[in-house]
């Protein structure tokens, strides 16, 4: 074995090991609660190291499989590593570092219970994360998203009441119930017609089945990965809203919804091959699903008052556009729904922390009781414009590039309606996003809010980075497409 | 020189052992030497099961008769595979069942409960060492007249009723196994079930060979609990001895699986089982049926013992599913399965003992915050759980992996669905029972109880590990399916 590939080895299983050993620690140290905090942000600055690691070995490791051991069949649990695997592990791992701190100072600010297992299931979801970043099979990559499920329902359920166990029962459900009745069916189909499951550049399924049943079976796949919220399997991401503020940002701006979508980006490049999805057009009905999804979730946000559930249904949104470029199958829309990817997890985290820091400071979830605070929160207040902005797709900030490739994508694909569409959800965007920075700062404050001020300094300190990120990437992006042009797609 | 007696001395140890045991005093000592006698019947079975993997197919003639005048016990791999199943469940069972038993028994039965336990599992080797179909009739007799008697010494007095339940249902079996052995007997003037094969072939045309047939088959499904024969199945195992119903659930049903495989695949062969009197119309819909139903009921159970009873019922649905699918790799399916659910329910059941030595109670309400008090036990039931939904990296993912693979080589996509739609009913019933656990503040019931006894407590983790293991590395079960199953096909 070479030198690269045995320090590549090494990566890939640090980082899986890393987080399990971090959830061990606290397991083990339960009752030390300054020491599992310790640990919590000591296991995510090591993983983010071992990310960076992986990042520096460039193109040369790319694809090259190692085996962990064979399952069934002769079909091992194998990783590889390739460029949207990359990108999807860096962001991941990155905006969990912020997390952590983010999540101690909410947890204490609001007094909230079971720490240890509240931790410990939080590194265990981030081990799944990187099982699925770096899987090189279906089913490797189906194990770890199965695990991703079981180890964060017990962060949806987290505070044990009625509602609690309701949204995590349907979270579970709808998840479970997807990938299980779908998704392993797809894959079983893809074993028995094929007889492998590896991702391989190009795809595996060429010439393989009529186009009828491909379409068949791309829909099976992209229902299947239920995480990836396509209407009408999109109920789940609503109810797992009950969850503590640092789960909806992590899990459901980044770690969760974009393993869906990621899995949908990595099917369509390295099983389907986008030149048998355009060539078939078996991609067709999702297309027009993944539009449908878009532009109705955000209507649906228009009427929510929730801040947590708007935010919701727009990340439901924005994944459908993600999913719209990885569907499409061209390659400047691949290039921007992998742009996407990255540009929205930072935005949409940094709104999610926005929505627990007013939470935290006053208790309030109603986005119609929080008009005037942004005289009282600044700090808070201007993250989530910047953020806002950001997701809406505006310069200077990360969104617009990669709303920019998308459109650019559905027009190179021959799709002017669906680059229309585009544009109408940006609308969409405008309208549920700004009115609550808006009212924020220009409307007088409605009293009752005396004696509250900003939230604690770990819980603003984070918002403000990763706002600070959202205008940074900006300029960062381009490198980011070059690393992504290393993306072998034919 | 004494391994060539093995495949009697696998039977005969434990018979002997059985009326010794009556004999001892009360004390530990009949737990001690019947779970010695069970770990010495563990060995044989694994030296057995090493000679057929070198040497083929085992036969031993009692007395020296040759067959088929005299009684033959015949060990193919099958057989071996179930022995060694049988017994390594019934070794670890009764390692643990020390504090069950005084929990739950009486002190003056105690060593009669260790003979009966020692019996049945004579009842259930015997079943599966013996290549004479007569034989198999008074292992079968064995084996239920002591789980009768075991059962029957519930603490709760439904378990009398349970107890009688299964002996009127199960004595209806037993004699239409021997109604069907009697027509076989009267036709072929023998008992031996390789001679059978033979001469069966040569009259396969009789009405009385097609009623020998049916009476097999009603009596075999009674005893397997098939739908719509399974009705005395949940109140058995709900009201038995936490111990009776952990051996009952992971070995008797199975063994009633093999005597299945045994009666169809190597008596009446595939051709005359399932192409001339096409055994697979009548168990496709009734495994259907039954894993549907029994998947539905069981989410509506109250107790959890009850619960993974009829989950049990659906289990045994897949199994044979599998055989009426009538292919190699449905055969192959199934055979992983009865291997797999074996060691998944024993788990499962090992958790319930658990629970009930300190809860005194399985109802679901009663369990609610038990995830603080006994984390061991219920991590145990959270992984079990996991492995009978059939989650990857555990051995029910392995089970469901084959089963649905040797569907779709049929094409039957409806059944496919059917069978991932029934995974997610198991899902539901299961997180029930999680969600009582860790997620529910613990009862007044619950204050200050400690983890189940550590001894028990191992073995259970030694059936989850187990199933852990199989699922991360399933060579060994996949191997001799693949073996047993060409083996039975006559390829």
């Amino acid at each position: 074995m070479s030198e690269i590939s045995q320090s590549l080895q090494i990566s890939i299983f640090a980082s899986l090991l890393v987080p399990v050993v971090g959830a061990l620690l606290i397991f083990a140290c339960a009752r030390f609660r300054g020491l599992i905090e310790l640990i919590f942000v000591g296991t995510a600055l090591c993983l983010l190291g071992v990310t960076i690691s992986i990042v520096n070995m460039g193109a040369d490791v790319f694809h090259q499989s190692i085996t962990l051991l064979t399952l069934i069949d002769s079909i091992p649990i194998a990783f590889h590593v390739e460029p949207l695997g990359v990108l999807y592990a860096c962001v991941a791992s990155g905006l969990w570092l912020v997390t952590t701190i983010y999540a101690i100072g909410y947890m204490n600010a609001n007094k909230e219970k079971h720490l240890a297992r509240f931790y410990m299931c939080f590194c265990l979801a981030m081990a799944a994360v990187m099982g699925i970043a770096y899987s090189a099979n279906l089913l490797t990559l189906f194990i770890f998203y199965e695990l991703l499920t079981l180890s964060t329902y017990p962060l949806v359920a987290h505070k044990g009441t009625d509602v609690a166990k309701a949204g995590a029962r349907v979270y579970l459900g709808i998840l479970m119930g997807t990938s299980i009745g779908f998704l392993l069916i797809a894959i079983l189909w893809t074993w028995s017609i094929t007889g492998t499951l590896d991702f391989s550049v190009g795809g595996i399924l060429e010439n393989e089945l009529p186009d009828g049943l491909l379409m068949l079976l791309f829909a099976l796949y992209v229902f299947g990965i239920g995480k990836a919220a396509l209407m009408p399997f999109h109920r789940w991401l609503p109810a797992a809203m009950v969850a503590p503020t640092p789960v909806s940002a992590l899990l459901h701006a980044v770690a969760v919804v974009k393993a869906g979508v990621f899995c949908v980006l990595k099917i369509t490049v390295y099983v389907f091959g986008i030149d048998v999805l355009t060539s078939t057009s078996a991609n067709s009905p999702i297309i027009w699903i993944a539009t449908a999804t878009m532009l109705l979730a955000s209507l649906v946000a228009l009427q929510q008052d929730n801040l947590k559930a708007r935010l919701a249904y727009s990340t439901i949104s924005q994944l459908a556009y993600i999913v719209l470029g990885a569907v499409l199958a061209t390659t400047t829309s691949i290039m921007g729904s992998s742009l996407h990817l990255a540009t929205h997890a930072v935005g949409k985290i940094t709104l999610f922390f926005c929505a627990g820091a007013i939470y935290t400071a006053t208790k309030k979830t109603l986005v119609s009781d929080m008009h005037g605070l942004g005289r009282i929160m600044p700090f808070t207040f201007a993250a989530y414009t910047i953020a806002a902005i950001s997701i809406i797709g505006l310069p200077p900030l990360a969104g617009s590039w990669s709303k920019w490739f998308l459109i650019d994508g559905a027009i190179s694909a021959d799709r002017l309606i669906i680059a229309v569409a585009l544009l109408v959800s940006t609308l969409l965007n405008i309208i549920y996003l700004m009115p609550i920075a808006i009212n924020g700062f220009m409307l007088k404050p409605a009293g009752g809010y005396h004696g509250i001020k900003e939230a604690p300094f770990s819980v603003v300190m984070p918002l403000c980075v990763t706002a600070g990120l959202c205008f940074v990437l900006f300029f960062l992006l381009p490198y980011v497409y070059d690393f992504l042009l290393l993306l072998n797609l034919r | 020189m004494i391994a060539t007696h093995y495949p009697i001395l696998q039977v005969v140890i434990p018979l002997i052992a059985a009326p010794l045991c009556s004999l001892l005093p009360k004390s530990r000592l009949p737990w001690l030497f019947a779970t010695l006698v069970s770990w010495i019947a563990f060995a044989i079975s694994i030296s057995l099961m090493l000679q057929v993997k070198s040497t083929g197919a085992l036969s031993y003639e009692l007395g020296s008769w040759p067959a088929p005048w005299g009684i033959q016990y015949h060990i193919d791999l099958i057989g071996a595979f179930v022995l060694v199943l049988i017994s390594s469940i019934a070794s670890i069972t009764l390692l643990g069942s020390r504090q069950l038993v005084e929990n739950e028994i009486d002190s003056s039965k105690h060593s009669l409960f260790y003979t009966a336990f020692l019996l049945c599992l004579t009842g259930l080797l015997g079943i599966v060492a013996t290549g004479d179909a007569f034989n198999v009739f008074v292992f079968l007799e064995i084996s239920s007249l002591s789980s009768y008697a075991m059962i029957a010494m519930g603490d709760n007095r439904k378990a009398l009723t349970a107890s009688y339940e299964y002996l009127i249902m199960g004595t209806i079996g037993a004699t239409f196994i021997l109604i069907g052995i009697g027509l076989l007997y009267m036709q072929t003037g023998t008992l031996n079930m390789l001679d059978l094969k033979v001469r069966i072939h040569e009259i396969d045309g009789f009405r009385s060979v097609h009623a020998a047939f049916a009476f097999f088959t009603v009596g075999i499904c009674l005893k397997l609990a098939l739908f719509p024969l399974h009705h005395w199945l949940p109140n058995a195992y709900a009201h038995a001895p936490s111990v009776v119903t952990i051996f009952l659930a992971a070995t008797a049903t199975k063994v009633a699986l093999y005597l299945l495989y045994r009666v169809f695949y190597t008596i009446f062969g595939f051709e005359f089982s399932f192409n001339l009197l096409h055994l697979g119309y009548i168990l496709l819909p009734l495994s259907i049926i039954a894993i549907v139903m029994s998947s539905f009921t069981a989410i509506f159970q109250p107790g959890v013992k009850r619960l993974l009873a009829y989950s049990s019922l659906g289990q045994i649905g897949y199994i044979t599913l599998g055989i009426a699918l009538e292919t190699k790799a449905g055969l192959i399916a199934s055979i992983i399965h009865l291997f797999n659910h074996a060691f998944i329910k024993g788990a499962l059941f090992m958790c319930m003992a658990c629970l009930l030595s300190r809860i005194h109670s399985t109802r679901l309400v009663n369990l609610a915050g038990a995830g603080r008090v006994m984390p061991w036990t219920c991590a145990a039931f959270v992984i079990g759980g996991l492995a009978l939904i059939g989650v990857p990296l555990t051995s029910g993912f392995v089970s469901k992996w084959y089963l649905v693979l040797a569907i779709l080589e049929k094409d039957y996509w409806w059944l496919a669905i059917i069978v991932l739609f029934t995974s997610l009913l198991s899902v539901i019933y299961i997180w029930r029972v999680i969600e009582q656990m860790y997620f529910r503040e613990p009862n007044e019931g619950c204050v200050g109880i400690k983890e189940a006894p550590p001894l028990l407590l191992a073995c259970t983790w030694a059936m989850v590990l187990t199933t852990l293991y199989f699922g991360i590395d399933s060579s060994y079960p996949v191997e001799m399916a693949t073996a047993a199953a060409q083996a039975l096909l006559n390829e």
